[in-house]
C-alpha cells in the first residue's frame, strides 16, 4: 500500500525540486538558443555553441589545465591524505583531538581567503611557477575530502586484521598495501571523485592562482561571458556538467559493486 | 618442534601508569597456559608485548634459545587468534588460511594444498571459497584457528578466542582448541577472564591482578588450595573469616572468630595452622544444619540452587553464604549453625 502524503507537504517537495531543477533546465535551454545573446526560453534550436566550444582555442586549453590541475591535484592531496586519514584514525587515542580538525581548515576559511593566503605563501612566497602553485593550491583546497572520506571509510575498518596480518609474517609497509588499501578501496575512489570535482570547479582559489597564459576552465568561462555573453556559455556549463554527472554514475556503479561484495 | 616461553620481570607502562609489575611465567614445551583475570589485570597487555605489538619498559620474552624482545611482530613467528577474529575481510576463506604461507614464500600450489588441509581439520573445506561475511561466528573462529596453525609457529596465542561465541559454541570450541593444541603438541598461551574456561583447557592457569599474576599452578590446585585471599574469591570461596587459635590439642586447634564464634579443627585434615589464620569456605563448605558443632546463625534470604539451598546467614563474625540439604528447606528467622566441611574449605595467611 503506498504511503499517503499530505497535500502541503507534497507541494513544499515539489517546490523544492522546483528550485534545484530549474536554473538547470534554463541553462539547457539557453545553450540550445539560435541567437547571439543568452535568452531564456531558446529562440529557435541550434548545437552551433557547442560546437564553438571546440572553435574557441581558450576553452580548449583550459579545459586540459583544468583536468591536469585537478587530476594531479587530487593524487598529490591523496598522497598526503591517506596517511595522514590512517594515523588519525589508527592513533585516535593518543594524538590530539585538534589535530583532525586542522586538516579540514581549507574548508572552513572562506576560500577567497584561503585563496589569497595561498597567493602570499606560494606564488609570493616560495616563488613557484603558476601551473605547480596550481596544482599544491588544489591539492591543499581539496585535501579535506581525501582526509575525511578515507578517515571514515578507515573508522569502520578493524585494526586487528592489521594486527593478524603482522603476526603471520607480513612487515607494516606491505600489509598497509595489501591489507588495509584493498579494504578502503571504496573510500579512497570516493575521495577521488570528490576531490576531483571540487578541484574542477572551483574559481576562488584558482583566481589568486592563475597568471599569464595559464588558466582553468570556470575563469575562462568567466571571462568569456564579460566579453562575449553569448549562449557558448551556456553550452560548456551543460558539457561540465554531463562531465560531473557522468563522474557520479560511474562512481555509483564501481561503489554499488564494491559494497555488494564487502 | 617445540620450545618453551619464558618471560622474565617484565613491567609495562601505558603513559604513567604502571598496568605490568615485574611480571616473569615460562610455558614447557607443549604446555597451555592461561592468563586468567578480570579486565584491567595486564593479561592482554602480556599478550600483547609476546605478540610484539606493544614494548615493555623492562623486561625480556624468550621463545626457546631466540630473544624475542626487540623484534617487531613479523619476525616473531608467532599464531595469534583473536577476540574478534580478525579475518582479512576481503580474502576468501582459503586466501585467509594461505596467508602466512604466502609471507613466508611458498609457492601456490603447496600452500593451496597445506590451507586445505588445515580447513579439513577444521571441518570448513566446503566454504574455502566463502568470504568472512558468509559466515557464523563458530566458522570464522575456525578459519582464525586454521589460520594461525597452518604456519606451524613454536608459540600460538590466544586472546578470549571464545569471548564472541554463545555458550554451546564456547564449550565445542574450547574442546576443539584443547584437541588440536595436544595434537600439534604447539606451546601456548591463552587469555581469559572466563574461569571455567581456564580451567577446562589449561595445563596450568595464571591467575593475575594489578598486573602481577598472584598464583600460577595446575587448575586442581588453584580450586583446592588457593595461595591468598584473592585467588580463594576468585575461584569461588566466598566466605574469609578470621580466626585465632585460642588452644591446641594434639592434632586439634580450637579458634575463635570475632564475636565469640569457635571452631575446632584438625591438622591433619587442613596441614599445619598458624596462631592467626583465615579459614575460606564456599558456600558448599558450611553446612546449614538445626543443631550441633558449628557457627552460631541466624539464616536469611533463602535460594534454589538445584542441587541444594542456599542461605545468606547473619552471625557474629558477620554475613556468611552457606549451603544446606535439600530434604530440610529452613524458614527464614530459624537460629541454625554452619559446620565447616573440610574439602570445601581450606586455611589462609592472614597477610596475604
Amino acid at each position: 500500500m503506498p504511503t499517503r502524503v499530505h497535500p502541503v507537504l507534497g507541494a513544499f517537495a515539489a517546490l523544492v525540486f522546483l528550485f534545484l531543477l530549474a536554473p538547470l533546465v534554463i541553462i539547457v535551454g539557453a545553450s540550445l538558443s539560435d541567437t547571439t545573446f543568452l535568452t531564456f526560453p531558446p529562440q529557435g534550436l541550434t548545437l552551433r555553441w557547442f560546437s564553438n566550444i571546440f572553435h574557441v582555442e581558450a576553452f580548449r586549453r583550459t579545459a586540459i589545465t583544468s583536468l591536469q590541475v585537478a587530476f594531479l591535484g587530487t593524487a598529490l592531496s591523496l598522497l598526503i591524505g591517506i596517511p595522514a586519514a590512517y594515523a588519525l584514525n589508527r592513533y585516535r587515542v593518543e594524538l590530539p583531538r585538534w589535530l583532525s580538525t586542522l586538516f579540514v581548515l581549507p574548508i572552513l576559511v572562506p576560500e577567497i581567503v584561503f585563496g589569497f593566503s595561498l597567493l602570499k605563501s606560494i606564488t609570493i612566497g616560495l616563488g613557484l611557477p603558476v601551473y605547480p602553485s596550481l596544482i599544491l593550491g588544489h591539492a591543499l583546497l581539496v585535501l579535506p575530502y581525501s582526509v575525511r572520506v578515507v578517515g571514515a571509510s578507515l573508522a569502520s575498518f578493524d585494526f586487528s586484521v592489521e594486527e593478524a596480518a603482522r603476526s603471520l609474517g607480513c612487515p607494516p609497509v606491505k600489509t598497509f598495501m595489501t591489507v588495509v588499501l584493498p579494504n578502503i578501496r571504496a573510500g579512497v575512489i570516493a575521495a577521488f571523485i570528490l576531490a576531483f570535482i571540487t578541484s574542477i570547479n572551483d574559481v576562488s582559489v584558482s583566481v589568486f592562482l592563475t597568471g599569464p597564459g595559464i588558466s582553468t576552465l570556470p575563469i575562462q568561462i568567466l571571462a568569456h561571458m564579460e566579453q562575449f555573453f553569448d549562449p557558448t556559455i551556456a553550452s560548456v556549463s551543460v558539457l561540465l556538467m554531463l562531465v560531473t554527472v557522468g563522474v557520479m554514475a560511474v562512481v555509483e556503479a564501481t561503489l554499488g559493486l564494491t559494497f555488494l561484495t564487502k | 618442534m617445540t620450545v618453551s616461553l619464558t618471560i622474565e620481570n617484565l613491567s609495562a607502562h601505558y603513559g604513567t601508569t604502571q598496568v605490568l609489575k615485574d611480571l616473569s611465567l615460562s610455558v614447557a614445551a607443549g604446555e597451555l597456559v592461561s592468563l586468567l583475570g578480570s579486565s584491567g589485570c595486564g593479561k592482554t597487555t602480556t599478550l600483547r608485548i609476546v605478540a610484539g605489538f606493544l614494548q615493555p619498559t623492562t623486561g625480556t620474552v624468550r621463545l626457546g634459545d631466540r630473544d624475542l624482545t626487540t623484534l617487531p611482530a613479523h619476525a616473531r613467528d608467532i599464531g595469534l587468534v583473536f577476540q574478534n577474529y580478525a579475518l582479512f575481510p576481503h580474502l576468501s576463506v582459503l586466501d585467509n588460511v594461505a596467508f602466512g604461507l604466502k609471507q613466508r614464500d611458498i609457492g601456490k600450489p603447496e600452500r593451496v594444498r597445506r590451507a586445505i588441509a588445515m580447513l579439513e581439520r577444521v571441518g570448513l573445506a566446503p566454504l574455502s571459497d566463502r568470504l568472512p561475511s558468509a559466515l557464523s561466528g563458530g566458522q570464522k573462529q575456525r578459519v582464525a584457528l586454521a589460520r594461525a596453525l597452518v604456519i606451524e609457529p613454536p608459540l600460538l596465542m590466544f586472546d578470549e578466542p571464545l569471548s564472541n561465541l554463545d555458550a554451546k559454541l564456547r564449550i565445542d570450541m574450547r574442546v576443539e582448541i584443547r584437541q588440536l593444541q595436544r595434537a600439534n603438541g604447539t606451546t601456548s598461551l591463552y587469555v581469559t577472564h572466563d574461569q571455567e574456561e581456564a580451567f577446562s583447557i589449561s595445563d596450568r592457569v595464571a591467575i593475575m591482578n594489578a598486573g602481577r599474576i598472584l598464583q600460577l599452578d595446575t587448575p586442581e590446585v588453584l580450586y583446592r588450595r588457593p595461595a591468598n585471599a584473592f585467588v580463594a574469591r576468585f575461584v569461588g570461596f566466598e566466605n574469609l573469616i578470621r580466626m585465632k587459635v585460642t588452644g591446641r590439642e594434639g592434632a586439634m586447634i580450637t579458634a575463635e572468630a570475632a564475636g565469640g564464634t569457635r571452631l575446632h579443627l584438625s591438622q591433619d585434615v587442613f596441614g599445619p595452622i598458624k596462631d592467626e589464620f583465615v579459614l575460606a569456605a564456599r558456600a558448599d563448605g558450611l553446612s546449614v544444619r538445626r543443631d550441633g558443632e558449628g557457627i552460631p546463625a541466624t539464616l536469611g534470604t533463602r535460594t534454589y540452587l538445584g542441587r541444594a539451598y542456599q542461605y545468606k546467614c547473619e552471625t557474629a563474625a558477620g554475613e556468611i553464604t552457606a549451603n544446606g540439604a535439600l530434604s530440610d528447606p529452613l524458614e527464614t528467622g530459624t537460629r541454625a549453625v554452619l559446620t565447616p566441611v573440610a574439602e570445601q574449605c581450606c586455611i589462609l595467611d592472614p597477610e596475604d
